[in-house]
């Protein structure tokens, strides 16, 4: 009976459409909503009523000065942090307020943290491992054995991110931008469908960012990507469309040029930086 | 073959085990045979006072793998496993006292010497079953693994780590020693346990039975190290060293890490009771000295000398220590902790790694050489 009736549902959701690793359903509007999300710490307002909409397969960028509450918004979102009022839904079918952390990010929401976090100690090869979507309670992680299946995504996932010739070294070698990359890696193995990356390029050399921005805009489109960044240039570069935070809401959205033309964002952003690339 | 059992036998593909293995079991061979085969008066012959001693170091190493296990590959610095190797101690001398039915000093036919002298009737409930060896062997491993397992669940899942979770481990054996030290508890007090005869049925003091323990010591730590070797290589063993160096990244990727520490940690504190089991019928005597925070902190010494995180340096360390400290003891009783204490420091200044990083360091050169060699000769 079940199973006719799932045959049955099967048959309405384009199921091509939908990794088999996540039920997140997108067919009535966006992968991610946010709505009047407000969140306090110590009655200051990191998050006030922000509101937020990001489609399935879209890549979007989130800029804004420091403190503006970028981090906390992913927090917020991966369930770390639990907001005081609002709602945030990842499909239409899934209320991120009513669960955990684990269940969220197994729901195929993954986060790259903004200092990059790898297993130093262990290879390129293992951190890659140990970040696939498998069966992780204890004994079939103890008797899992490595098979052609997984080598083969193991490695087609060093190709996307250009480590492929590093895959036996301890991740504790690599640099600092490479350990992003590996982290961004991590998180592929896990089949997301939504990826939050805090400030990539933070500490980065000009062709590594060259390099990140490739990178990113080629997931785009297989999954969607929300990547805050304080460097406008490689903001500039990514091309997409920019939402401008600001005391914890949004002030503007748009192209890069709309936002940076928009008189607010300037004063409170652009502004800043002008003045400081004067001084 | 069936595959879910694989994971057990991956490390007999391993050369280090493999090279430990044959390094043990020669060992135990030359032992025996120069125990054996030689006249007691030839400049060979090893006594059975020193078999014995022998397998109480090996005992001990066996401890120190259980140790290296979670302090190694989890991070987690036990500095209680003192206590659980008193227990699997305490569950074996409890066998070997009712093996000594109504030989005893006051002949009672059940009851312990210490229990007539306090004037009790009857055996408490808890002493029941222990005259059975396969009831007495299997708490040897239960009573342990339950202990880790409600205080590594209670310690566990409130993220109780490093530091914190060091000075518990403490406070635990501190506690056990104290609550053994009570004639009360029915564990024969400050006294402990002793005067065994035999077991299984041999004679506790006969040479032969010391041989078989020695030989049992060496085959425990055998399993022992293949079981803890089998674990780290695993997938699960990676996952125990990513808890270790980034515990809420691991947490992040999905794995349930208290789960894990628990899981690790209960097979530890189950090495760690049969390790003291061994021990018991060696030295002839349990008693709560053994749960002493001390010895469980001298547990990590040996561990951080051989070198932690190899399990090999672990026994190493453990033999080295062991060996040192009888010779101490005996050519200058009072040296003996200043020599530790020395040791210890000329170790964690010069050998961060311990004895098995100079080893696995001193290889490492021997192959680079061997290698620019073979790459020269490609070239030529
Ligand atoms: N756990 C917390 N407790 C108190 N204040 C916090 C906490 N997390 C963030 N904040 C504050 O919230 C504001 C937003 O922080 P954050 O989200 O990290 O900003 P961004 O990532 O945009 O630089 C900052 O003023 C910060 O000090
Ligand atoms: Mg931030």
């Amino acid at each position: 009976m079940s199973i006719l009736r799932s045959l049955a549902q099967r048959d309405r959701v384009f199921d091509f459409l939908v990794p088999a690793a996540s039920p997140v359903d997108v067919r009535h509007g966006p992968i991610l909503y946010l709505e009047d999300v407000t969140v306090s710490f110590d009655g200051f307002k990191a998050i006030n009523d922000l509101s937020l909409t990001i489609d399935d397969g879209e890549l979007r960028c989130i800029i804004g000065p420091n403190g503006a509450g970028k981090t906390t918004m992913m927090d917020i979102i991966t369930g770390k942090t639990r907001p005081d009022s609002g709602q945030v839904w990842f499909g239409s079918r899934h209320d991120l307020l009513t669960m955990n952390e684990p269940e969220i990010a197994s729901l195929g929401i993954g986060r790259k943290f903004q200092k990059p976090t790898v297993f130093e100690a262990l290879t390129v090869f293992e951190n890659l491992e140990l970040a696939m979507a498998a069966d992780k309670r204890i004994l079939p992680t103890l008797t899992a054995r490595m098979n052609g299946e997984i080598r083969d995504r193991i490695d087609e996932v060093l190709e996307v991110i250009g480590l492929k010739a590093l895959r036996g070294r301890p991740a504790g070698i690599l640099s600092h931008g490479q350990k992003q990359w590996l982290e961004i890696g991590m998180l592929l193995m896990q089949r997301p469908r939504l990826l939050l990356v805090d400030e990539p390029v933070a500490g980065m050399t000009e062709q590594e960012m060259e390099r990140t921005a490739e990178l990113l805009t080629g997931l785009a489109g297989k999954q969607s990507v929300v990547v805050v960044e304080h460097d406008m240039g490689f903001v500039r570069s990514i091309a997409r469309k920019v939402t401008v935070l600001h005391q914890g809401s949004v002030l503007a959205e748009g192209s890069m040029d709309q936002v940076s033309s928009d008189p607010r964002v300037v004063e409170v952003y652009l502004g800043a930086e002008a003045e400081e690339e004067t001084v | 073959m069936d595959s879910s059992r694989l994971w057990l036998l991956r490390p007999f593909g391993e050369r280090s085990t493999l090279i430990f293995l044959g390094v043990l079991l020669a060992a135990m061979t030359l032992v025996t045979l120069l125990h054996v085969a030689l006249a007691p008066g030839h400049p060979l012959y090893v006594n059975a006072y020193t078999v014995n001693l022998f397998g109480k170091y090996l005992s001990y190493a066996l401890l120190a793998v259980a140790v290296d296990l979670v302090w190694g590959y989890l991070g987690i610095l036990s500095l209680g496993h003192g206590a659980f190797f008193a227990l699997g101690g305490y569950a074996m001398g409890m066998y070997l006292m009712r093996q000594i039915g109504e030989r005893g000093v006051y002949g009672h036919p059940v009851l312990p010497d210490f229990m007539v002298f306090l004037n009790w009737d009857s055996l408490p409930w808890y002493w029941l079953g222990f005259d059975m060896a396969w009831f007495a062997f299997l708490m040897v491993l239960l009573v342990p693994g339950v202990l880790a397992l409600v205080f590594g669940f209670l310690a566990f899942r409130s993220r109780v780590t490093g530091v914190y979770l060091s000075i518990i481990t403490q406070a635990l054996t501190f506690a056990l020693m104290l609550a053994f030290f009570r004639n009360e508890m029915g564990f024969g007090g400050s006294d402990g346990l002793t005067d065994f005869r035999e077991i299984l049925g041999f004679n506790l003091r006969s040479s032969e039975t010391r041989l078989g323990l020695f030989l049992a010591s060496g085959v425990a730590l055998a399993l022992g190290y293949v079981l803890c070797r089998a674990i780290v290589t695993s997938k699960l063993g990676r996952v125990c060293v990513a808890t270790r160096d980034a515990e809420a990244r691991t947490r992040f990727l999905g794995y349930r890490v208290e789960r894990f520490q628990l899981f690790v940690f209960v097979v530890s504190a189950m090495l760690a009771g049969l390790a003291g089991a061994l021990y018991v019928p060696q030295v002839g005597i349990i008693n709560p000295s053994e749960f002493s925070p001390l010895f469980s902190i001298e547990i990590v010494l040996w561990v951080a000398l051989g070198g932690r995180a190899t399990l090999y340096g672990a026994v190493i360390g453990a033999l080295l220590v062991n060996y040192a400290k009888t010779y101490f003891t005996g050519a200058m009783p009072d040296a003996w902790l200043f020599a530790l204490g020395g040791l210890f420091v000329v170790v964690t200044v010069f050998l961060p790694k311990g004895v098995a990083g100079l080893l696995a360091l001193r290889l490492r050169q021997r192959r680079d050489d061997g290698g620019s060699l073979s790459g020269k000769e490609a070239s030529a």
